[in-house]
């Protein structure tokens, strides 16, 4: 006897104690499936009998069954559930998570019950409580379809029991296996000639019956059509529209979901009292003129028409309505409303219409999700759904998605078939600046990354970044990216410097990679430049009017107002001077780049800390030495005191030099210098597998364009298994360090360099001696202090600079590939997050 | 310090350290060494050199730059009174076998402090003159490479005067770490008593006692560092920039603020609220008044710094709260940039002196996040009034009232914005003032109750 199981459900068992219920669950289901009465009564009170338990045995039963279907998973409630009000629990929970119930019933003759427990020593209960039981089954027999159970399986007799199998059936809403490649099309509303149009601009060749009227389209490539619902009312040719979509249906080249109006007509042609209203009188007066056949046929499509549906491995969800992420693939009324109608708020707006929630902006499931239902003047996707209904029946236009290649393609109202009650056309068009939410950034996080496996934020990461992300950050939509810390080289084995090429060097070439390049690290800001070919492009793409943004490590603005605007403008001149445009067939550019001098953003920094200790230094040991001096012309032994402070005295000199360095005036723009290292992102494509020279030889292009502002950074190639080469490395980082640079960067060539053990760190700093005496102190370089300062631990610091690195990566993929703004955001708050860790800041 | 008392030699005795031999004392912070340049009949000076080991300064892990590299080693602060304490501990105590008639005469001493922090170049001889010294106080110059960059927070600092070496020992001991104001210490019992111990004779008659009191115990800090502390570093801004969620108005009288929180208080039992928001609690000042009032049935304070949510926390003793009272408040961070379903369904919400902490630009997604997400029946803002700033007469002109203030208002732009946002999300609008009014320039707080309009 086969029994049959939608492949989601809440499978009831119901039986007598004694009629082999769990023996049944065993065969038929994996245990973990199986959530059994006795095991959760022996979980809360190590009794598996404990009767007086079963309450508290209950709640946690329920609990787990709730987590199980809510993941989606078919359970098995294995306990005597002879009584209604117990299995009406079950069924709530069932539709809670819009999951079918099932009832198998197992009724077993009362005396093979009593003798099963008698043979059982822990079963001392006696005969009674299995007539009782069996009492209430039979009282509850020919009730279970009204209680709520969508299938009902009665075993009558061990032969039944023992015979029975499951088979699972898939839901009506479940076409995973339809890949498509589809043709979405909106609210049609009776506009035939509007729907033969877009078809053919799809491409789709018209049959015709002999009186000329389309009755199915087809595709030469095998595409097919799938309909949002709404194909009918209002509209001049409602019965036009169906006849052609119930062909194209029936003949396989296309799927309809069902839409309110297909809901109201079926109705109203079944003779119900509804409402006669919002166009629904024009489709009856239409199909008046028609057949009572054609009136029959159209009744039984529009009724067979399932809510939504699952397409392509759960990666496209159709629903009139658009349907949130819990509900895909579910079955239940609540689920059928919410495709059909939308969420309404029970609120109406000025204009008597029901004022809708709106469920995109939190959406945030996996699956793209089409519906149509309320007019767009323009569809515009909200975090991965898009709706498709831009109002032909209004005037306006008549759309379909090309899937998966996200393409629009739209054809005119012929006319104003229908006057709308809102106007369709707002004057502004705006999009929705809350598309975020609290819960896509706080509390402990983990992202999947494609380059690092899945990486974690802490809760009081997440604290800190929120803070400096609400309060300092420039508007998210325009915050793509922010730059990962990077790890310095190996601490030098030699005595008299901390970093040394040397160990840069020797780590690349342990870590597999021959050629690196060694970049000059300007002293200056990090500086991320997103810029747009005009605000259009802004507003079209990231959603704020404006030419761009250029922000800080930390996000926040990098210029007052205006003066980002005039360096934005000036960056774009060069980008369209150097083609790049055209040439990346991009509007927007997103660059990672180096801002000069230092002062320019940390000018209070300085004076508040680095020039203060300098000011200090050299204010106090000059007298200290004067002091020593005078006392040893005494002729008292100050011992080597004298001369250690009076190498502090010229530490303290050099250390005034330092950070002199990386400082000069600037006014507004003048003297701003920015120098670009790496081209991140562009429309559609990122750029980690350009080798380091491509990515200069942009720059170079940037320079070349604006020479004023756009700087280039000087570089070298190493061979790291030549030992010319690393020493012609060395050269180099020596010879710039003594002229005063910060130190370099070494980066493999390659760029993004997988080794055995993962991602090799994407590159790491080689600092000069002076410029780390800002860093480790005016006084770290006396051989005492450097021993000590050897002994830093950088497992941390690489540990963290490949999390940010690859967080970053994921960012940027994601933001080219236009995914939706939340996606983008929680990898760009996870390496604010991250950098709340705290390591070593000197590293 | 130097004497001139003949024979000034005998500086030595009352020191208690030989002027022929430099000697070397473990301090807490490094090495104290003192030494003299010049020891001789007419003037002696003795010579204090507090080596402070930078690396060694730095206890287990820490977590900023500052910590590293700071100007302690250079700086006479709370490190260089500590070696001065333990040094000179016999002679602070007026103690001296050798010359007892000494050690309580007034002689005449010349104290010099080559790098000492100060706030203001005014504060040294606010404070030593009532002592009896004349002070001398040199600004030093931030980096004379740069002279537009002005002093730095330092000055030399010559005294001069006739005073017992007793008493100018424990006036420095307690005036240098009271003016440098440094921020590495952590202030116990211990260091009560210590204040007390050292102020004995001359600090309860001090003109200055109470500011002397309340720097001296103020360096306290968490030890603790704020992780936004560490972001702040990674971004090159001062600390101060970022962390700035609890420092008060510059401007404005106290007042004002009180008249404030009765103003907002008095427009929510107006709107009949009994679940209410303070959205941007800060510490918990306005909290307190809206526990007092038995009708708020449920308050929930939200900010987005959780330093200013631990403040209130403790300000509020939410940790001793009957369980009935603790019911009634609860503390959350949140953001008012991002929507947060946990501010739903609440009868009214505060926004006191906030709005104007955020750029113009992010106050859309304010918006939605109150009026849209949280959408509760009525909403109470307060913002400055600009117009008034002119009769601040603390207030430069066309500053605002506080740094962090991104924009300040006229009511007229006030107005613009909450009309804006009534019509968007269907809120009527009351504009009331708050605090004494200008005829011409207003009242120096706006407010306004937004109220939900009644769906149809």
């Amino acid at each position: 006897m086969e029994l049959a199981i939608p492949d989601l459900s809440l499978v009831v068992l119901i039986g007598a104690s004694g009629s082999g219920k769990s023996t049944f669950a065993a065969r038929h289901f994996r245990p973990t499936q199986v959530l059994s009465s006795d095991f959760f009564r022996g979980l809360v009170a190590d009794d598996e009998n404990d009767q007086s338990a079963s309450g508290d045995a209950f709640d946690v039963l329920h609990h787990v069954a709730g987590k199980r279907l809510a993941a989606g998973r078919v359970t098995v409630i294995d306990a005597t559930n002879v009584q209604q009000h117990v299995r009406a629990r079950l069924v709530a929970l069932a539709r809670e998570h819009n999951v079918l119930p099932v009832a198998v019933v197992l009724d077993l003759p009362e005396d093979v019950c009593v003798a099963r427990n008698a043979a059982r020593p822990d079963r001392d209960f006696g005969a009674h409580v299995v007539l009782r039981h069996q009492a209430d089954l039979r009282k509850s027999l020919r009730h279970l379809k009204k209680e709520g159970f969508r299938k009902v399986h009665v075993l009558r007799g061990q032969s039944e029991v023992d015979a029975a199998t499951f088979t699972y059936e898939r839901m009506l809403n479940d076409l995973r296996h339809e890949t498509g490649p589809f043709d979405v099309v909106g609210d049609v509303h009776g506009c035939r000639a509007e729907l033969e149009e877009l078809l053919g601009e799809l491409g789709y060749a018209i049959t015709r019956d002999a009186e000329g009227r389309a009755v199915d389209a087809a595709h030469p490539e095998g595409r097919r059509a799938a309909f949002v619902g709404d194909l009918v009312d209002r509209g001049p040719d409602t019965p036009g529209v169906l006849r052609l979509v119930m062909g194209m249906v029936r003949s396989g080249h296309a799927f309809a979901v069902s839409g309110n109006h297909e809901h109201k007509l079926v109705q109203a042609l079944r003779g119900k009292k509804v409402t006669v209203a919002h166009g629904l009188g024009e489709s009856l007066a239409q199909l008046a003129g028609e057949s009572e056949e054609f009136r029959r046929d159209v009744e039984a499509f529009c009724y067979d028409l399932v809510s939504h549906y699952v397409l392509d491995g759960g990666a496209l969800v159709l629903a009139h309505a658009g349907l949130p992420e819990n509900f895909h693939g579910r079955a239940s009324g609540r689920v059928r409303s919410f495709a059909l109608y939308g969420d309404t708020t029970g609120e109406t707006d000025e204009f008597g219409l029901p004022v809708r929630y709106p469920w995109a902006n939190d959406y945030r499931g996996k699956a793209m999700v089409l519906y149509g239902h309320t007019p767009v003047p323009k569809a515009e996707w909200v975090n991965g759904t898009l709706c498709l209904d831009t109002g032909v029946v209004f005037g306006g236009e008549l759309t379909a998605l090309r899937y998966p290649e996200k393409e629009l393609v739209s054809v005119a109202a012929h006319q104003v078939w229908y006057e709308p009650v809102r106007p369709l056309v707002d004057a502004a068009p705006t999009r929705d600046a809350r598309v975020l939410n609290l819960g896509d950034v706080t509390g402990n996080r983990s992202i999947e990354t494609a380059h690092h496996g899945r990486i974690s934020v802490r809760a009081e990461q997440s604290a800190a970044a929120l803070e400096v992300m609400s309060r300092f950050a420039i508007d998210p939509r325009w915050l793509a990216y922010l730059p990962p810390t990077m790890a310095p080289t190996a601490t030098s084995a030699r005595d008299d410097v901390l970093e040394h090429p040397a160990e840069a060097f020797a780590g690349f070439r342990g870590a597999g990679v021959g050629q690196v390049l060694c970049e000059e690290k300007h002293m200056g800001s990090r500086a991320v430049v997103l810029v747009c070919r005009d605000p259009g492009v802004g507003l079209a793409r990231f959603g704020v009017e404006g030419g761009g943004a250029v922000h800080t490590r930390t996000g926040r603005a990098f210029f007052p107002d205006g003066l980002g605007e005039a360096f934005l403008d000036r960056v774009r001149a060069a980008v369209t001077a150097a083609g790049l445009w055209a040439e990346l067939d991009t509007g927007w550019l997103l660059l990672d780049a180096e801002l000069l001098p230092w002062s320019a953003k940390a000018g209070g920094l300085i004076r508040e800390h680095f020039a203060s200790i300098g000011a200090a230094a050299n204010t106090a040991l000059p007298q200290a030495v004067d002091a020593l001096t005078a006392a040893a012309a005494r002729g008292i032994d100050v011992g080597d005191l004298l001369a250690r402070t009076t190498a502090r005295a010229a530490n303290g000199v050099a250390y005034r030099e330092a950070y002199r360095r990386y400082v000069w005036d600037t006014d507004g723009l003048a003297g701003i210098r920015l120098a670009p290292f790496q081209l991140l992102a562009s429309e559609g494509r990122t750029f980690e597998d350009r080798d380091h020279q491509w990515h200069l030889g942009i720059a170079a292009r940037l320079r070349d364009a604006d020479p004023d502002l756009i700087t280039v950074t000087r570089n070298l190639l190493v061979d790291t298994g030549d030992e010319r080469s690393v020493a012609a490395g060395t050269g180099w980082w020596e010879d710039l360090t003594a002229a005063g640079g910060e130190g370099m960067v070494v980066k493999p060539l390659a760029n993004l360099v997988r080794g055995p053990r993962g991602l090799v760190q994407p590159g790491v700093k080689v600092r000069g001696r002076e410029y780390l005496r800002i860093i480790y102190g005016p006084d770290y370089t006396e051989t005492a202090n450097l021993d000590r300062l050897r002994k830093r631990s950088l497992g941390g610091k690489r540990s963290l600079a490949l999390r940010e690195y690859a967080l970053g990566l994921e960012g940027l993929r994601r933001v080219a590939a236009g995914d939706p703004l939340w996606r983008v955001h929680e990898c760009v708050f996870a390496v604010l997050a991250l950098e709340s860790e705290p390591v070593d800041p000197r590293l | 310090m130097t004497t001139t008392h003949r024979p000034a030699t005998d500086l030595g005795f009352l020191l208690h350290k030989h002027p022929g031999r430099a000697q070397s004392f473990p301090a807490p912070s490094g090495t104290a060494h003192v030494f003299y340049p010049r020891a001789d009949e007419a003037a002696c000076t003795a010579a204090l050199l507090l080596e402070v080991d930078p690396v060694g300064l730095v206890r287990g892990r820490a977590s900023s730059l500052t910590q590293y590299v700071n100007d302690r080693p250079y700086v006479a602060g709370s490190l260089l009174a500590v070696a001065l304490g333990s040094v000179f501990r016999t002679a602070m105590n007026g103690r001296c076998d050798a010359r007892p008639e000494l050690a309580a005469t007034a002689i005449p001493l010349r104290v010099e402090v080559p790098a000492l922090g100060s706030p203001d170049a005014a504060l040294p001889a606010a404070l030593f003159e009532p002592l009896g010294w004349a002070v001398d106080s040199t600004a030093v110059p931030l980096d004379p490479a740069e002279p537009s960059w002005g002093d730095s927070r330092y000055v030399t600092l010559v005294l001069t005067g006739e005073l017992r070496l007793a008493d100018a020992l424990k006036q420095l001991y307690v005036l240098l770490p009271v003016l440098d104001g440094s921020k590495h210490y952590w202030i116990d019992q211990d260091e009560v008593d210590k204040l007390l111990r050292a102020g004995e004779g001359w600090l309860a008659a001090h003109p200055e006692r109470e500011l002397i009191t309340r720097r001296y115990l103020g360096r306290s800090r968490p030890l603790a560092r704020s992780a936004l502390e560490r972001l702040a570093e990674a971004d090159d801004v001062p600390e101060e920039a970022l962390d700035n969620a609890l420092d008060g108005p510059v401007a404005a009288p106290p007042s004002l603020a009180g008249q404030r929180r009765a103003a907002v208080l008095a427009a929510l039992k107006g709107s009949g609220a009994r679940r209410v928001l303070d959205l941007g609690c800060g510490e918990g000042a306005l909290l307190r008044d809206l526990v007092r009032e038995p009708s708020f049935t449920e308050v929930l304070g939200v900010d987005v710094s959780s330093r200013a949510l631990a403040v209130a926390e403790r300000r509020l003793h939410l940790d001793t709260l009957s369980d009935r009272a603790r019911e009634r408040i609860a503390l959350r961070q949140s953001s008012l940039t991002y929507a947060d379903a946990e501010l739903a369904g609440y009868d009214a919400a505060v926004l006191m002196e906030v709005v104007e902490h955020l750029e113009e630009d992010r106050l859309p997604a304010l918006e939605q996040a109150v009026f849209e997400a949280a959408r509760p029946g009525a909403v109470v803002v307060t913002t400055p009034n600009s117009e008034y700033n002119v009769l601040f007469e603390s207030l430069a002109p066309n500053a605002f009232r506080h740094p962090d203030h991104r924009f300040e208002w006229t009511r007229a732009q006030f107005r613009e914005w909450a009309g804006g946002v009534g019509s968007r999300y269907g809120y009527a609008i009351v504009h009331l003032p708050v605090g004494p009014e200008d005829p011409a320039l207003g009242s120096p707080t706006q407010l306004a109750v937004f109220t939900r309009k009644q769906e149809a």
